[in-house]
């Protein structure tokens, strides 16, 4: 293991909920790693497989979704639908060659500040033992 | 009168695209009024050097079908694209990789191990496999083009102007993009011509009968079930790709009963076709509950070759990671 690997990892997290767990996590001075670079959509459902896709083609060494819990969704069935998506991305990514602990779909409460910071090490360690997904474009055959 | 020039070359591709243009008909005699065809390795006698004898830039267009898998494709097409105005690709494989592009979950030693030695309908005791190069027994040396570690679609090996989609295009398709070609009013530079820039349930005979909202309880592949063919084709649980796949085709394999494979590719705003595919069909499975879902799912037995089946090498990964590694 490469200890100075700093694995980069990008995580959608939805507005209503899983948002609001880290800021939850921050205000309440709990401590995750720095590496999770974040971007709020207001629904998991707004999580194309397609930016999975890109942030890992773009350089990162992980991907964490995190949505309400079932049943719980601003929008009644959003993160339904992303449950059935990135079930069947999961598959993909397993035949693209990208170990499954690189990507992580997680239902987060609002209060669950706890389960963010949880979450967030776990991934963090995994992917800091797989090292960097050493992902580079290809444009010619050299 | 000087009539524009036009190329057509093959790469790693299946000969289907030269079919199509063939099939023309007639209407190949009205193209060969029009223009002046200098290379066509299918049918014409023209060899490489008096390509390469061309002035650059002398060729008006040159519509190249199949992916890139070989030095002599990098080659040939790298010279096309010097002695030409516009450069094509022609039909998927050209465009995003089309189904040899599928081998990019396989690295080049696998795929060599496999077809030279393990396949079941493979007899080879002595264990040969082609050499780049040897030296024949009368002195000579042969030489053999080199394999890439990947297939690449084509504008990732030069600069592409237009796109011609379709598994292959269908003459129809065919014409209009040729009529464009020649018309001189050409459109922005990355354009996909001949087909529509609406997705294929806009084209479909059965859109009418597509409800509103579309779920569905259970996956059916072709050959477990016969399909009314005037009803549309995904509420009867087949994946039909119609809805995130360019129209253009007159969708043939719809007015066959058949769904739509994706062969005529991605609309202008999808980036990766696989994870848009992915995408929309996942969440038409009727079901919340994970473990049913992923039973339902589990009915796909190939993903990649599904959501893939044209487009692996133009996706955002382009392929296994380990073969797209340098």
């Amino acid at each position: 293991m490469n200890q100075n690997f700093e694995p980069k990892i990008i995580a959608f997290l939805c507005n209503w909920c899983s948002y609001a767990a880290l800021d939850l996590a921050g205000t309440s001075r709990m401590k995750y790693p720095p590496n999770f670079l974040v971007v709020r959509v207001m629904c998991s459902g707004r999580v194309d497989p397609q930016f999975v896709l890109e942030a890992f083609r773009r350089g990162a060494d992980g991907v964490l979704v995190a949505g309400c819990h079932p049943g719980d969704c601003h929008y009644i069935e959003g993160n339904i639908k992303t449950l059935r998506r990135m079930t069947l991305l999961k598959r993909m990514l397993e035949e693209f060659g990208i170990e499954k602990e690189r990507f992580r779909l997680e239902w987060i409460s609002a209060a669950e500040a706890d389960k963010f910071v949880k979450v967030a090490n776990e991934m963090f360690e995994q992917i800091k033992a797989l090292g960097p997904l050493k992902l580079k474009e290809v444009n010619t055959h050299e | 009168m000087n009539k524009p020039k036009i190329a057509l070359y093959w790469c790693a591709s299946c000969g289907g695209c030269e079919e199509a243009q063939v099939d023309l008909a007639e209407k190949i005699l009205d193209l060969v009024n029009l223009v002046d065809i200098v290379f066509w390795p299918v049918a014409m006698d023209y060899k490489l050097e008096d390509v390469e004898k061309l002035p650059d830039g002398s060729i008006t267009a040159s519509l190249i079908n199949g992916g890139i898998r070989l030095s002599e494709h990098e080659y040939v097409v790298k010279l096309l694209r010097k002695k030409s105005k516009l450069v094509v690709a022609y039909g998927a494989c050209s465009a995003w990789g089309g189904v040899p592009g599928l081998a990019n979950l396989y690295s080049r030693e696998e795929i060599l191990k496999y077809v030279y030695h393990e396949a079941p309908t493979v007899e080879n005791p002595q264990k040969i496999q082609p050499q780049l190069k040897i030296k024949a027994e009368e002195g000579a040396t042969l030489e053999l083009p080199e394999v890439f570690p990947r297939l690449l679609p084509l504008d990732l090996v030069v600069d592409v102007d237009y796109y011609i989609p379709g598994c292959p295009p269908t003459p129809d398709v065919t014409w209009k993009a040729i009529e464009t070609l020649l018309s001189g009013n050409l459109p922005a530079k990355g354009s996909v011509l001949g087909a529509l820039d609406k997705s294929l349930c806009y084209d479909c005979p059965l859109n009418e009968t597509k409800p509103e909202k579309v779920l569905i309880k259970d996956i059916k592949r072709p050959h477990e079930v016969i399909a009314d063919p005037s009803k549309c084709l995904l509420t009867q649980g087949l994946m039909c790709l119609g809805p995130v796949t360019r129209g253009g085709c007159g969708a043939l394999c719809i007015k066959a009963a058949m769904p739509c494979t994706g062969c005529f590719g991605p609309l202008n705003e999808v980036m990766d076709y696989g994870g848009k595919a992915a995408s929309y069909f996942a969440s038409i499975i009727d079901y919340s509950d994970e473990e049913e879902i992923k039973k339902v799912l589990g009915k796909i037995l190939d993903p990649m070759g599904i959501f893939y089946r044209y487009s692996l090498p133009a996706s955002r990964l382009r392929g296994k990671i380990t073969v797209m590694r340098r």
